[in-house]
């Protein structure tokens, strides 16, 4: 753990950014303390200016607090970009690993069903998903998920390809260990640090769709979020230029930190990737 | 021709969603009616072949699918490809202009960067791309908007052209390629940060093969071998690249064509969001699928014909 902070920490931004991150995090788990009460209440001071009648980053149309609202956004984008994420490398290890491992029919016919999937333009297929199942944090948490994992699932091929005809997994089948057991408790450990990687790239890929989502009115009416600010600031654009810009930078900025915290782990934890690209 | 079962796979794909979907394309035209008895929807859906067994409901779709029917609009009232053609030149237009400048600009970019390798030049484009990947585009088309439609009216806000002003010839062109300039903007940033890296990093590759070492023990100046000699080898990645992000490109253009009213694809699936159109929004998907198709195709005959040592299988 030492060492790995050793490593971690040579690189500066990667620092920088895990700071802003924790801060993002913490921001989102006090929302409920600072700003109690719905994000969508509104208010009868409408269209302040930052700093106009208590509102730190101004109000909207109808009054509710920009600032609320990006706390409470924080809290969603998080969490979606979070769950997502943990489902889609859930499905792409199984895939991956069940193709990488017994290679062959099984290989062939899950990497065709991952290139359908790669080929598939995602933002629309996403789109798509969430406008059929109709928009809620679970649709949009399934639309992420169902666009994001085909790139774990080359991933952990590649590497359960690399390591199956390694000795230590040839001396665990001459011990007479399972296949399960082998690909879980052998295999799969070896390969962590670049999902951890893939992993912690795609909270952020997660949180720019979850946005995009929202922006287009896909995303949950009954959660607060930065795309559904940024979309429903967009008719005052002209009158009120703050409602939809906060949001944004929040968005850059928690999609920044983590991009950087990503390129950190991947120079901290495999050296080999550092070519990524 | 590995693309055909993966256009099938997305066309079945895209039947049973539509199938997955509350309520079948009777229910709709009932709701536009505003009422209707469930004899006259039994009727309708017999009409439309909506009470056969789903296997025999996927053979039609197939067949309709393969003679370019993609099935009715009932919110446009007009055939789905129909609308899809009519709309299909302004998502063209955007998008050709998006690839020359991400691809163009991107290139010389990362030449730039490569030349200047660890000055504040090389570190201020990677900073540049680093915020570039992380800017959500719908923030970037909003903000252009404020600063250079609101702020100073140097360009429009929004559509293709100046419909009321009944500009002809010359004058036309000029006044699409006005409205033109900032969504391209929006759209190609991203993809400019994308072709940056990628042409830094394979400007480097290059210059640690043998080759170089050949070049300069040759006494070729520095000049001669980043020109003539890298420059040439270190394109070609970039080449494929671009072919891989044009379904990225696609999903990027509903978004940009939604904050600047583009009245392209993007747009129509927008609108086809609001009015639950689903019929129309499956065509849209399905058409982008087969332009990612088509377009890595392309690409990989531009790659043999760019790198004679690769064929065609």
């Amino acid at each position: 753990m030492n060492d790995f902070w050793k490593l971690f920490s040579r690189n500066r931004s990667a620092v920088l950014g895990l700071l802003i991150l924790c801060l993002v995090i913490f921001v989102a788990s006090i929302a409920s303390l600072i700003y109690p009460g719905d994000p969508f209440l509104y208010s009868k001071y409408p269209l302040s200016k930052p700093g106009e009648n208590g509102f730190l980053l101004g109000s909207d149309s109808i009054g509710r607090d920009v600032a609320s609202g990006i706390a409470h956004g924080a809290k969603t984008s998080l969490l979606i970009g979070l769950i997502a994420t943990f489902a889609a490398v859930l499905i792409g290890v199984i895939f991956g690993a069940l193709a990488g491992y017994y290679g062959g029919l099984v290989d062939d016919v899950l990497m065709r069903v991952t290139e359908v999937f790669q080929t598939i333009p995602s933002f629309i297929f996403a789109i798509l998903l969430v406008a059929i199942i109709k928009p809620s944090i679970e649709s949009v948490v399934i639309a992420i998920t169902v666009v994001s994992w085909p790139a774990v699932a080359r991933l952990v091929r590649g590497e359960f390809l690399a390591l199956k005809n390694r000795e230590f997994v040839q001396a665990c089948h001459t011990l007479g260990m399972s296949d399960y057991r082998i690909m879980l408790k052998e295999i799969l450990p070896n390969c962590l640090s670049p999902i951890i990687v893939i992993g912690s790239l795609m909270v952020a890929t997660a949180i720019l769709i979850e946005s995009g989502l929202a922006f287009l009115g896909l995303g949950d009416p009954n959660v607060m979020s930065w795309g559904f600010q940024i979309s429903d600031g967009r008719s005052m654009l002209r009158v009120a230029w703050w409602i939809c810009t906060f949001p944004g930078i929040a968005i850059l900025i928690t999609v920044l930190a983590i991009n950087l915290v990503g390129e950190g782990l991947n120079d901290a934890l495999n050296p080999r990737l550092r070519e990524r690209n | 021709m590995q693309g055909i079962p993966i256009i099938l796979a997305i066309v079945v794909m895209n039947f049973f969603l539509l199938n997955l979907a509350e309520g079948d394309a009777v229910d709709v035209l009932a709701g536009e009616a505003g009422s209707a008895t469930p004899e006259y929807m039994e009727k309708m859906r017999a009409k439309f072949g909506l009470d056969q067994p789903l296997p025999v409901q996927l053979a039609v779709y197939l067949k309709n699918v393969v003679q370019l029917d993609l099935g009715y609009s009932f919110r446009h009232e007009m055939p789905v490809h129909e609308l899809i053609f009519d709309r299909f030149w302004a998502t063209l237009l955007l998008m050709t202009s998006t690839i020359i400048l991400a691809v163009g600009f991107g290139i010389l970019l990362g030449l730039f960067a490569a030349v200047n390798l660890n000055t504040w030049k090389d570190a201020l484009i990677s900073v540049f791309a680093l915020i570039t990947y992380a800017t959500p585009l719908f923030w970037v088309g909003l903000m252009m908007i404020i600063v250079f439609s609101i702020k100073n009216d140097w360009f429009p806000t929004s559509g293709m052209e100046n419909s009321a002003a009944f500009y002809e010839g010359f004058d036309r062109v000029k006044d699409i390629a006005h409205h033109l300039v900032l969504p391209t903007i929006t759209l190609s940033l991203f993809y400019l940060a994308l072709y940056t890296r990628m042409m830094r990093a394979s400007m480097l590759e290059q210059y640690g093969q043998d080759y170089v070492v050949t070049a300069r023990a040759k006494g070729l100046s520095e000049r001669r071998i980043t020109f003539v000699h890298v420059l040439r080898n270190a394109l070609l990645p970039v080449v494929t690249m671009a072919g891989v992000q044009v379904g990225a490109l696609i999903g990027g253009s509903v978004i940009v064509e939604s904050v600047f009213a583009w009245p392209g694809l993007g747009m129509l699936a927008f609108e086809s969001l609001f009015a639950r159109d689903l019929n129309l929004l499956l065509g849209i998907f399905l058409l982008s699928s087969v332009l990612v198709v088509a377009v890595n195709l392309v690409v990989d005959v531009i790659y043999c014909f760019l790198d004679p040592r690769i064929e065609v299988n």
